[in-house]
């Protein structure tokens, strides 16, 4: 897709199978393990300096693709390239360099800081760990700097208080401090600002971009919000039950969604008008759960435009412009607009 | 339209060891009959507290200091307890409670516990009750065959229309929904506010809406109250908010959320953070985080005016230069 030199990170058919507890009994009469298919083979490069989008609903997969990305849970199969280096592949040794380069944002920071902490000791923690700034005066200014650069200022008003004593926005700014001071190259935000109060949000979202543009950063930003989403990417993808199952430039996908589940999400959206007029919502019912993935398409027990072939066979991503696909094999016809967007067909529209 | 609800000059505080919240002060509006009303403003500006004031629900360390509550010819806070119980709650002002998802007994199914509610507060048959109950999950989309079910059995979208067809048992004339949405996925955020409009509509009920998605909002109600640290700053029509919000903290407010069409512009954020309310700033208690704070706005707490017809704000400036509406 794009050349290597463009690209910081690269996914390949990425898997993580959970398996479910098992009691004893069922061991003991040789049950099948049941699998949580969290992550069902997924593949998506990132563009060096820039931010990628990973949306989807709750229990699609996103916040595990996170994590197998970073390595911090052990994928079931396929790769995690980067910078062209595969992490699976690298000495136990070397590991923990790349992780410097790579670091996360968690989403709740009331839960992600020690509370018996400083904000001193939170922040120069990984120093410690990567073993990094030697002395206490290195250290020392090395943390003042990032807590100035995510606006935590004077530094010095903030070095010695603990997490119990900020709010949610300076909380969730320390734990950016603290993902940045190993100066990485890839940061991976998982759901950063949900947890926050909308005028708080603004803040915390408008300082990543600033970051992301004076650090170069390259950022996988794991969110539910495709309001935020858009705001915040450049690419995106969009998940459903373990797969990626659009992928593009983030105004290509979101403004002429080529499948019928972006489609639905975006129709679902409310927004801050009370003049829009929304129409009927182009699907019914729930996520199935992870465990029992419905055969063929996913998404097709749901989907307004399932036919046979729907049933039986899984769309794999299928280009619809540069850069832009989507795993549905009505593709073109909707690019083509030959079949309306988020619109149910006439003989299903419902009451 | 008749007013079915009036509350004036309402003053909740809460009673902590370093001294008193100060979470509703001096908050007054009215619901008129078949009115959707959204509150909306974040965590902590007093909207949960309002809501559970309406229906004497709050906890035990909250201090009523002044107002008054009028359901009709009811004053509801001087009744006591076993007359609320009796006449109030549930049969003229019932609620959809924050995180309704865990507000369902684990062990009893749904249709009894829907059965029990009936049965505690109207003097019917039991299978009268039952038979109202199959019309309810009807109404707000669960198929009856799965009245039999328990609440594991039902999805989240599931349980929280089942706390709704709950909340209608016994045809209330206000319904009130706490964050009705705030736990679910987007579409079926969208199944179940379309099961709310439309049983709004249908019904001819009064409701309040409550949330801290402005969004939510905008699609759900005629009319929003903007509420920010213990006030309403705001409160007109939903449509003339969006249109033209006149309040700095309304307006800041809208510009926080993202688009999700057109032109992307950086987005404005509000400075600052919401006050702590045991101690708020004296007079206008957002000046400290607004543009336009002038010296009375920290000396003035600003009364909620009407400032063009059914559009009412708190703010000194907008009386005084026209340029800021």
């Amino acid at each position: 897709m794009t050349d290597m030199s463009e690209t910081l990170f690269n996914v390949k058919d990425l898997v993580k199978h959970f398996p479910v507890h098992q009691s004893l009994l069922d061991s003991l009469l040789r049950r099948e393990v049941l699998m949580v298919k969290a992550v069902d083979g997924v593949s998506f490069t990132i563009k060096r300096g820039e931010i990628f989008g990973l949306v989807g609903e709750s229990g699609c997969g996103k916040t595990t693709t996170g994590r197998v990305a970073l390595r911090l849970i052990e994928p079931t199969s396929g790769h995690v390239l980067f910078d062209g280096v595969d992490v699976d592949e690298l000495p136990r040794g070397e590991v923990k360099a790349y992780r410097r380069e790579m670091q996360i944002i968690f989403q709740d920071p009331f839960e992600s800081l020690n509370p018996k902490m400083t904000i001193y000791e939170l922040v120069a923690e990984p120093l410690e760990i990567h073993g990094m700034g030697a002395g206490d005066e290195e250290r020392r200014a090395l943390v003042s700097e990032a807590l100035e650069e995510v606006q935590l200022m004077p530094p010095e008003e903030f070095l010695f208080r603990y997490p119990h004593e900020l709010s949610g926005g300076q909380r969730q700014r320390v734990a950016i401090a603290r993902a940045l001071i190993l100066k990485p190259r890839f940061v991976v935000a998982d759901e950063p600002v949900s947890m926050l109060d909308v005028s708080i949000r603004t803040e915390v979202l408008n300082l990543m971009l600033d970051l992301k543009e004076k650090l170069g950063l390259t950022i996988m930003f794991i969110t539910h919000d495709l309001a935020i989403a858009r705001y915040m990417s450049d690419d995106i993808g969009v998940m459903y039950l373990g797969k990626l199952i659009e992928y593009g430039g983030t105004r290509e996908v979101l403004d002429d969604p080529d499948h019928p589940y972006t489609q639905a999400l975006m129709a679902a959206v409310p927004v801050p008008d009370a003049e829009r007029k929304r129409g009927d919502l182009p699907i019914t019912g729930e996520t199935p759960q992870p465990i029992n993935v419905p055969p063929g398409c996913r998404f097709h027990p749901r989907c307004p435009y399932a036919f046979d072939r729907c049933r039986v066979e899984e769309p794999q991503l299928m280009e619809v412009e540069p850069g832009h696909a989507a795993a549905c094999f009505l593709h073109e016809e909707f690019h083509a607009g030959r079949l309306k967007r988020g619109r149910l067909p006439a003989d299903q529209a419902q009451p | 339209m008749t007013t079915l609800l009036e509350v004036r000059d309402l003053k909740m505080y809460y009673g902590t060891m370093k001294g008193d919240v100060k979470a509703v002060d001096d908050v007054s509006f009215s619901l008129r009959m078949g009115e959707s009303l959204g509150i909306a403003g974040e965590s902590g500006c007093g909207k949960t507290s309002v809501a559970l004031a309406l229906m004497k629900l709050q906890p035990s360390n909250a201090k009523i200091l002044s107002g008054t509550i009028k359901l009709g010819d009811m004053d509801v806070l001087n009744m006591d307890d076993d007359e609320i119980r009796r006449e109030v709650r549930w049969k003229r002002i019932s609620m959809v409670p924050q995180a309704a998802m865990n507000a369902l007994n684990p062990v009893f199914t749904v249709k009894d516990q829907i059965i029990e509610a009936i049965l505690a507060h109207e003097d019917v048959s039991e299978r009268e009750a039952e038979e109202r109950t199959v019309k309810l999950l009807r109404m707000v989309g669960i198929d009856p065959s799965r009245a039999g079910n328990y609440p594991h059995e039902f999805s989240g979208g599931m349980k929280q229309r089942a706390m709704i067809a709950m909340a209608l048992a016994c045809n209330p004339e206000i319904v009130i929904a706490d964050e009705p949405t705030t736990a679910l996925d987007v579409i079926v955020q969208a199944q179940v506010l379309k099961v709310i409009k439309t049983l709004q509509r249908e019904l001819g009920l009064s409701m309040i809406l409550i949330s801290h998605d402005l969004s939510v909002v905008a699609e759900t109600c005629d009319r929003t109250i903007i509420m920010y640290a213990g006030n309403i700053v705001e409160n007109t029509a939903t449509v003339e908010i969006f249109r033209h919000p006149l309040h700095p903290y309304s307006i800041g407010l809208i510009g926080a959320f993202p688009k999700l069409t057109g032109e992307k512009k950086r987005l404005e954020s509000i400075t600052g953070n919401p006050p702590n309310l045991l101690d708020p700033p004296p007079g206008c208690r957002f000046h400290p985080r607004c543009p336009h704070a002038r010296d009375v706005c920290s000396r003035l707490a600003p009364p909620l005016l009407e400032v063009h017809e059914n559009h009412l704000v708190a703010c000194h400036m907008v009386n005084r230069h026209p340029e800021y509406r």
